[in-house]
């Protein structure tokens, strides 16, 4: 049996939901191995995605040693916001995808994922993952984009020095801005907008229609009248949508 | 309103009374006995539908009499020719259904002459009110209560109005977005509330109350009602997601509602203390036969008329038909295995909406839309009339107070208790958690209605003992719940800050980003390993595109973008809300386009807008002359059409307005509009010309190739090449409406420019069917709605031309782009020429033609009303 608690003063405020926020008893029948009430001890980490650190800690000194495995998880977490749970399944997954064991991501990795095949801007997603002129991925990088996509949590405490948060309604957009931008020049030029418009809708329409879409939706977005979509404008254009909502997935746990 | 009931009864009863009686001669009483019995049979038929409870006997007697009185007539006169015959016996059933649909449109136009009474009090309630006062006066009319509202009737005809509108209509994407949530509440929720308030009604029992059966009754008063919840949500305008909570909720619970209420009859028959334990269990099987089964009906439906439609090519008059039969047809056969019809119905509608929506044309899109629309409006209102006159008829209800307030209140704990605790459940696994407020509207908007009533009277009163205290409940439940909740929801939305819905359309920036962001959640649940939602989105939206909508698609169609689609939707949004702000366009200075919602300001004098708006002093002068305030208009009206006539197009061989039943094409005169336009663009060209070195005066009409409705393209491809009405008919409209608005223009022509050189263009086939073009020389002066509409916009476009026809100067011609081929046939060999001259324009330039092009759709509407009103 273990038992874990963890002070009030512990519980990180992360969630909209805190599951007996307190205290944590999870009955693991004698003789189960080590590794195995790893397993299950990482399955009640991820029911309950709030459990503190200190408790991981707990958890992981059951048997479970992934997140000991990954450097600098604590600053990670704090980072990311994403709870131990979420990082030990990321891990999980991150060396799934890691062919060669090395610990970083190639590009192949990336497009060997079968799902991803059939989507029509993969490249370049997948190409969001590389910084400039890098090759790989570590599993930091992979975390902290993967992190764009944790929905707001509205009742996280603001800390007064904090850089904007990774998820935040501006870097949600600016991830979507620079998958336009390819070039980076801070501007979504007519070609660009056409390439991801072709892209996405594959051979179905003629050029000329392609382009007339283009020039409508910078007609539209263009304040400044330079015939390309700027950050600001691309912001703008898109300031009725519910961003928060419609570029968040719900990470399992 | 008083008279207006007056008018029914005298319609429905007294006239049947009053002239029931004159005919009424000879009675030769033996011989005439079956007759009678026959006339009486067929009246009692007649009027069961017309919903009467128990015949009016003076009403049957007349009628009785009446057809009595012509059989005798007959048989006396050996079929004597009688000049006029009174044939009531004969109309009644569609005459009073049809009296009683007017008084229900008539009642809906009264409420919204008071724009304040409506924007506080929900049209629901007022209908109930006007139906309470109606069933009195019928009352007290004929000491009975004739009409209540017909389960049979309800169920077969008014609900599936309006369930098929809901489910056609439904917004899917957001609809699968929330389906969790929304299963959640209709099954899990309804249960409970059936449950509950059952168990604790029959705890009140225990404890003195009278009744029996309370789990039948709390399973038909737990439904919520997606009828009350249309009528009363659609004018609150809560976000869309709870919208989409709470109706979807009140669709789906249908299943469970049929079958607690199937079984809990069956229980009642057998017994209750004959009920075996198996018997739970067939209930539960029960419950996913009709839940899963009514689905896959729909759905089965939903394919097949999606494939029907694909082949309408040639019938494109009957395809609306086709949408209203086999929704219709699905609510049916559910019914008829007993399966749950709304739960069919819906699915049918929401699955087949896509694909039939590409197959149909546009015409037969807004056909469908309007149909349904009108008939599912109507049908609410008559529900909510029969409501309220279901209500005066005491006979049939017997009051219980103690078991009214108990109900109302158990309704409403149970449901906020329901709606909290499932809540809580599902934010759990929403990524988007229901906040606290939501909570609070989804219990408030928790409505009961004509779907517990008309159970509730299906009820067998030799059964159910209790029947009548049932009935008086359920009525006082669904009035509270409707009129109640209904009239307070809306302030307590606005007190609760609840986000409201923007009614807003999505601009084409938003459309295209969200779809990128689809792909990009998809891509991004695939590369973290997660099946989740957006995984699974992706993966259906593969197989639709690869497997169904090929078959249900038109290849012409399948071909097209949907993004193409929302472009052009979107610009004619645009066309359209230029021809609303009609003639202020400019002379108000401000060119607001919904799709430039987010452009506040045109800072910028490169901008093409900004710069007609600055130079728009001059054009205002033209709208002045044909401005009626100047007394001058008559005048310049005549003068016009000495104008129009001088230089109208005279047509070789005019050709006559023919009617077809099954085609609304314009065939014929094809060839014919082909030469008016080739003249109008050679006349414009030569025009062009003689202004091009004037400065600012109007040129040609740059007819952005983007107008051309580009599906004909794909048509052609298929077998053999056919003409898809409607886009000819919109590509006709694009070009003829250009000749047309100039052809108005002249006048402010010859103020502002005073080119002689200017050769006003000739007719158009708009014209030709213009009713004062008809009659050759005289000319009534008339200017139509539609003229005094467009001329802003045909102003704007000199604009734009003079603008194209500067910049064509600086330039050089550039090589034409490639132009649509059906633009290409069309266009005479000037055009080309003048098309040169406009493609070398600048950005600027460029965003002139697109705003050309979205009046290019402005035109198809205007000139639609032009070309088409005559024939109708």
């Amino acid at each position: 049996m273990i038992m874990f608690f963890s002070s009030p003063s512990d519980v990180k405020n992360n969630g909209h939901r805190r599951f007996f926020p307190y205290c944590h008893i999870i009955l693991i029948p004698r003789g189960v191995s080590g590794h195995e009430s790893g397993g299950i001890t990482t399955f009640f980490a991820r029911r309950f995605h709030h459990v503190t650190d200190h408790s991981c800690a707990i958890i992981m000194g059951s048997g479970d040693s992934t997140l000991s495995k990954i450097p600098n998880v604590e600053e990670l977490m704090e980072e990311t916001g994403f709870s131990p749970a979420h990082v030990v399944r990321l891990y999980e997954r991150f060396q799934a995808l890691d062919k060669s064991k090395k610990g970083q991501l190639s590009r192949k990795d990336f497009e060997s994922i079968k799902e991803l095949a059939t989507n029509p801007i993969r490249d370049r997603i997948i190409g969001a993952f590389f910084a400039q002129g890098q090759e790989m991925v570590d599993f930091h990088t992979f975390v902290r984009i993967l992190a764009h996509f944790r929905p707001v949590d509205k009742n996280r405490p603001k800390k007064a020095n904090m850089q904007e948060p990774v998820n935040s309604r501006t870097s949600k957009l600016r991830f979507a801005f620079q998958l336009y931008d390819q070039d980076n020049d801070g501007k979504i030029s007519r070609n660009e907008l056409l390439q991801v418009l072709r892209t996405m809708l594959e051979m179905q329409v003629t050029d000329e229609q392609l382009e007339s879409i283009a020039d409508r939706t910078i007609q539209e977005a263009d304040l400044d009248g330079d015939n390309a979509i700027s950050f600001d404008e691309f912001r703008k254009s898109l300031e009725k949508v519910n961003i928060d909502h419609k570029m968040s997935i719900r990470f399992l746990r | 309103m008083r008279s207006l009931a007056l008018l029914v009864l005298a319609a429905a009863v007294g006239e049947a009374a009053a002239l029931g009686a004159a005919p009424a001669r000879a009675p030769a009483a033996a011989s005439l006995r079956p007759a009678r019995e026959d006339a009486e049979e067929a009246v009692a038929v007649a009027v069961a539908v017309a919903l009467p409870r128990s015949a009016d006997p003076a009403a049957v007697e007349a009628a009785g009499d009446e057809a009595h009185g012509d059989a005798s007539s007959h048989h006396q006169h050996g079929g004597g020719y009688k000049i006029v015959q009174w044939e009531w016996s004969y109309v009644q059933t569609p005459y009073i259904i049809a009296i009683w649909i007017l008084v229900a449109s008539v009642a809906k136009i009264l409420f919204h002459f008071s724009q304040r009474v409506t924007t506080v009090v929900p049209e629901s309630c007022l209908l109930i009110l006007l139906g309470l006062v109606l069933g009195g006066v019928v009352l007290i009319a004929s000491k009975k209560q004739l009409y209540q509202l017909d389960p049979g009737l309800f169920f077969l005809f008014l609900l599936p109005t309006i369930v098929g509108d809901a489910g056609y209509f439904m917004p899917s994407r957001l609809f699968f977005d929330n389906l969790g949530a929304i299963l959640m509440y209709a099954v899990v929720g309804t249960l409970w509330n059936a449950f509950c308030t059952g168990f604790c009604l029959y705890g009140m029992k225990l404890a003195g109350v009278i009744g029996e059966l309370f789990l039948l009754f709390g399973a038909l008063i737990s439904a919520v009602d997606p009828v009350a919840v249309l009528a009363v949500f659609e004018e609150v305008h809560v976000n869309e997601t709870l919208f989409i909570i709470v109706f979807g909720e009140s669709l789906l619970n249908d299943a469970v509602t049929v079958v607690l209420y199937k079984v809990y009859i069956s229980f009642v028959e057998v017994g209750p203390g004959n009920v075996q334990t198996a018997d739970y269990f067939k209930g539960v099987a029960s419950f996913l036969i009709v839940s899963i089964g009514g689905t896959m009906v729909g759905l089965i439906f939903a394919v097949i008329l999606a494939f029907i439609t694909r082949f309408t090519k040639r019938v494109r008059i009957i395809e609306p038909l086709f949408v209203f039969l086999l929704v219709y047809l699905a609510y049916l056969t559910a019914e008829l295995f007993s399966l749950s019809a709304i739960l069919s119905m819906t699915f049918c509608g929401i699955g087949t909406k896509k694909y039939v929506e590409a197959n149909i044309s546009q015409k037969s899109r807004t056909t469908v839309k309007y149909t349904m629309k009108t008939l599912a409006s109507i049908a609410e209102t008559i529900i909510f009339i029969f409501l309220g006159i279901s209500a005066v008829d005491k006979s049939k209800w017997a009051w219980d107070t103690g078991l009214i307030s108990c109900t109302l209140i158990f309704i409403f704990v149970f449901r906020a208790l329901g709606v909290v605790g499932q809540t809580w459940v599902l934010n759990w696994f929403r990524l988007v958690p229901l906040e606290k407020i939501d909570q609070v509207v989804m219990s408030y908007g928790g409505l009961r209605g004509a779907v517990a009533f008309a159970l509730v009277v299906l009820l067998d009163g030799k059964q159910v003992k209790a029947k009548d205290y049932f009935v008086a409940t359920t009525i006082v439940v669904v009035f509270f719940t409707v009129m109640f909740q209904g009239l307070t929801i809306k302030p307590l939305v606005k007190w609760l800050k609840v986000p409201r819905s923007t009614n807003r359309k999505p601009t084409l920036n938003e459309e295209i980003h969200e779809r990128a962001f689809d792909h990009i959640l998809a891509a991004v649940e695939d590369i973290a390993g997660l099946n989740g939602y957006h995984h699974w989105r992706d993966k259906w939206e593969q197989f639709d595109k690869n497997y169904l909508s090929k078959l249900l698609m038109r290849k012409s169609v399948y071909h097209k973008g949907e993004l193409w689609e929302v472009y052009q939707k979107i610009n004619i949004r645009d066309a359209i809300s230029v021809i609303d702000q009609g003639g202020n366009v400019l002379t108000s200075a401000r060119l607001s386009l919904p799709s430039m919602a987010s452009r506040t300001s045109f800072s910028d004098v490169t901008n093409v807008t900004s710069y007609l708006r600055e130079n728009g002093s001059g054009v205002c002068l033209d709208l002045q002359v044909i401005d009626p305030v100047s007394g001058g208009k008559l005048e310049e009206e005549t003068e016009t059409h000495h104008l129009l006539t001088g230089n109208l197009y005279k047509p070789r061989r005019r050709y006559h307005a023919h009617y077809s039943r099954h085609f609304m094409t314009m065939g014929d005169k094809e060839r014919q509009d082909r030469e008016v336009f080739q003249r109008n663009m050679r006349s414009r060209l030569e025009s062009f010309k003689s202004t091009r070195y004037k400065g600012k005066t109007r040129a040609l009409v740059p007819i952005d190739p983007v107008v051309a409705p580009l599906e004909s393209e794909e048509e052609k491809s298929e077998d053999e090449p056919e003409k898809d009405d409607d886009v000819g008919i919109t590509f006709f409209d694009v070009y003829l409406a250009c000749c047309c608005l100039t052809s108005i223009a002249v006048p402010g022509t010859l103020e502002v420019c005073q080119s002689p050189a200017v050769i006003p263009p000739s007719p158009t086939c708009a014209e030709k069917h213009l009713p004062w073009k008809g009659g050759g020389g005289t000319l009534p002066v008339c200017v139509s709605m539609e003229t005094t509409k467009i001329i802003p916009i045909d102003l704007q476009q000199a604009w734009n031309q003079s603008i194209s026809s500067l910049e064509s100067l600086a330039s050089p011609p550039a090589p034409a782009e490639p132009q649509h081929p059906r633009v290409r046939t069309l266009v005479s060999e000037p055009f080309t020429d003048v098309h040169y001259s406009c493609k070398n324009m600048t950005k600027k330039i460029y965003k002139t033609s697109m705003l050309n092009c979205n009046l290019g759709f402005t035109y198809f509407y205007t000139c639609t009303t032009c070309v088409f009103l005559p024939h109708a």
